[in-house]
């Protein structure tokens, strides 16, 4: 899909501006998913252990990732499968392609995946004239209504259930108008029916996978529809597209990470299903897919290795980041302009698709740092974003009027006995001016700032000078 | 695409800045997954003796919205499901996963109970099928394929019954791991023994991508009702079934 990170401001004045995304907002902030993780961790004394032996599983796994990758792909070919590799997007979707062809493929069922929606994959299959069906209950709903994912778990959560009923009347125009389609309930039994049958008609089944177990060749999938399940067991081929940094050495890893997974990012103990699956059908076997195939993604991950967003490979994919991101519940996850939003998208995005076309994404954060202390894998968000702003800096991609301010407060900076001069100064003539109530209905240069709240207005001396007085007063007690 | 292949291993290599591992550093490394070393595994289960565990797996499973019936032998099973059927308004119609550890099931006590074993089609309401291992941790049901053991059997029909014997009650889901390396000769054989699918079930199928708010039967099951037979207890090891 075309990105439009670099407009994220823009993105971010229209999801302000939208007020059924603010609502949607809103339900998942106060009573959704970081109420619940904060609950389900609550009972799990050990969860914060956990977190760092998932961060040290990962960060062994991707040390000799080569081997892992190679292991794999050994085991997975022994239990009858294939893997392919695939270094950008247009390859994958090639393979996936020739796998569909060969196979006489029309239409096709997904699985939930991150990396489908990394390489474009349904528009690419839709011009080969082949059709995909999404099978999520979010996902059919944004395929529908042709739009891009806004969460990682939960694609549909910028939309309240009336915009969800409008989509599916549109839609199903073969079902009675005056159906109730009031309720959840109502709008999930409706895509159960009408997915049905496609899911018994499909071709080939597509899906992501949450962990490559290296030690066996088995791709892990967590579903909580059980829509998955559907998608690659009853097609006659079953592809799985996953990236390189899917890779754990065995399911005893798999196990800690997948205790994670879940609470971090729904708040439950464990997800309706988990599924481990080796290769196609085994003789004998009265179902399953004849055929599977493993494709695997670099994209820019090889380039990412051993750098300074090394880390950012460890992500599991929980959503957890954005789930309890100021910025994210304020603007939504379509101003982040691309595949992946809140926290994780800007650090990410920038290392995939590039800085220039990312640029404004690492200031789409107040570095408050509660992305990080979430994150089950314990990934440093805050510092990785601090590192691409530097870089936004160095590449003049930043506004000039930024840079140039910057330049000069550095400039002030790095001079400590003008800084404290100036400092003083400013903030003696600011408490001055604050008068009596002690803040700004409007300043100069700071419209951005005043124009949607007061400035408050410095007391009158700096923390520095109060804090030699102290030393000083100190030394003589 | 082999090429792609070279190219990623060596990119990959390159960021590591080193070559490949060298056979000694790989040979370490088999090793350790050959251990199958344990990592931090919570107390919750562990801690407790096999009953308390059975307890902990009922409560899990019903906390995740599975509904739980205790039977004291298989020979309870046919009216202990028959009953189920009608309390829940469901057909009197089953199918059943073909695999001789549900041979012994008296269904003949039950002649208005219509069977059929095999795996299952679109027009199967209510399945029944054994399982691997039970989960106490979480209250997950641990199932494989096999020819017995259809994996349809667990996702197409509306309402899904588990047969559970109560010694197949595990802590954690590396005890049904290693369960599973023992039943299949793992690691004398290599992976390729290992079932097509594995599946981890805990409580129905579910969604919350509309509003937050859950809903049950998005795709999978609406109803997941498990049956814990109390005859076998832990140490009589016997067949597990799958």
């Amino acid at each position: 899909m075309q990105a439009t990170s670099r407009n994220f401001a823009a993105n971010s004045r229209v999801g302000l501006a939208n007020e059924n995304l603010q609502q949607a907002l809103d339900i998942m902030t106060q009573r959704g998913f970081p109420l619940r993780r904060r609950e389900v961790v609550a009972r799990l004394p050990e969860f914060e252990a956990l977190r760092e032996r998932g961060r040290e599983i990962k960060d062994h796994t991707l040390a000799h990732l080569d081997f892992y990758l190679e292991l794999y792909e050994e085991n997975v070919v022994a239990a009858g499968g294939e893997v392919h590799w695939a270094r950008t997007p247009e390859e994958a979707c090639q393979v996936v392609l020739e796998i569909c062809r060969a196979a006489g493929a029309r239409t096709v069922t997904k699985g939930k995946s991150m990396i489908a929606e990394e390489i474009g994959l349904n528009d690419f299959l839709e011009k080969s004239g082949i059709a995909p069906i999404e099978t999520d209950l979010g996902e059919y709903i944004i395929q529908l209504r042709h739009e891009p994912p806004s969460h990682l778990i939960a694609p549909a959560m910028h939309l309240v259930k009336e915009q969800v009923a409008d989509t599916f009347r549109a839609a199903h125009r073969t079902l009675d108008p005056r159906r109730p389609l009031i309720e959840a309930r109502e709008l999930c039994d409706e895509a159960r029916a009408l997915l049905r049958p496609q899911f018994l008609a499909a071709d080939v089944g597509i899906t992501g996978a949450n962990f490559l177990v290296a030690e066996t060749g088995s791709s892990i999938i967590v579903t909580n529809e059980g829509n998955g399940d559907l998608t690659q067991t009853l097609p006659r081929v079953h592809i799985v597209l996953a990236s390189l940094e899917k890779l754990v050495p065995t399911f005893e890893d798999a196990a800690t990470l997948l205790r994670l997974l879940a609470r971090s990012a729904t708040g439950q103990e464990f997800s309706s299903y988990m599924t481990a699956s080796t290769g196609p059908r085994r003789p004998g076997d009265l179902d399953g897919p004849e055929a599977y195939h493993v494709i695997l993604l670099d994209n820019g991950r090889s380039q990412m290795l051993g750098g300074e967003f090394a880390d950012m490979l460890r992500c599991i994919r929980c959503g957890a980041c954005m789930n309890h991101c100021p910025v994210y519940a304020a603007v939504g996850g379509h101003a982040y302009g691309w595949v992946y939003p809140g926290p994780m998208g800007a650090v990410l995005t920038p290392s995939l698709i590039g800085i220039k076309e990312a640029a404004s994404l690492p200031n789409a954060s107040t570095l408050c740092g509660r992305c990080e202390s979430v994150c089950p894998v314990k990934i440093p968000l805050p510092k990785m974003l601090r590192h691409w702003r530097e870089r936004e800096f160095a590449q003049k991609l930043a506004p000039r009027v930024w840079r140039n301010g910057l330049s000069l407060w550095a400039w002030v900076a790095q001079r400590p006995a003008l800084y404290h001069a100036l400092a003083g100064i400013v903030s003696r003539v600011l408490g001055w001016a604050g008068g009596p109530r002690g803040r700004f209905r409007s300043l100069p240069f700071a419209a951005g700032w005043t124009g949607v709240r007061d400035m408050p207005a410095p007391e009158g001396r700096s923390f520095h000078s109060l804090w030699a007085e102290r030393a000083k007063t100190a030394g003589r007690g | 695409m082999n090429r792609s292949r070279e190219v990623i291993l060596a990119a990959v290599r390159r960021s590591l800045n080193r070559g490949p591992l060298g056979a000694e550093r790989e040979a370490e490394l088999r090793d350790q997954i050959a251990a199958h070393r344990r990592n931090l595994v919570p107390a919750r289960a562990t801690s407790l003796d096999h009953l308390a565990q059975v307890e902990l797996f009922i409560a899990m499973a019903e906390a995740a919205q599975a509904t739980v019936a205790r039977v004291p032998a298989l020979a309870d099973v046919p009216e202990t499901v028959t009953r189920y059927l009608a309390s829940e308004n469901l057909p009197a119609e089953l199918v059943i996963a073909p695999d001789s550890s549900l041979d012994d099931i008296p269904w003949t006590t039950r002649p208005l109970l219509r069977i059929r074993r095999g795996r299952a089609g679109k027009a199967d309401a209510v399945s029944l099928t054994p399982c691997f291992a039970a989960i106490a941790e979480t209250g997950t049901l641990m199932l494989v394929s096999g020819a017995h053991t259809p994996t349809t059997l667990n996702f197409l029909p509306d309402t899904h019954i588990i047969l559970v014997h109560a010694d197949q009650v595990v802590a954690t889901y590396e005890d049904g791991w290693d369960r599973l390396r023992e039943a299949i000769h793992w690691n004398a054989t290599g992976a390729s023994e290992l079932p097509r699918t594995v599946n981890f079930i805990t409580g129905p199928s579910r969604t919350g991508d509309i509003e937050q708010r859950i809903v049950l039967g998005a795709h999978g099951p609406r109803r997941l009702h498990i049956l814990v037979v109390e005859d076998r207890r832990a140490g009589d090891h016997g067949e597990n079934g799958g």
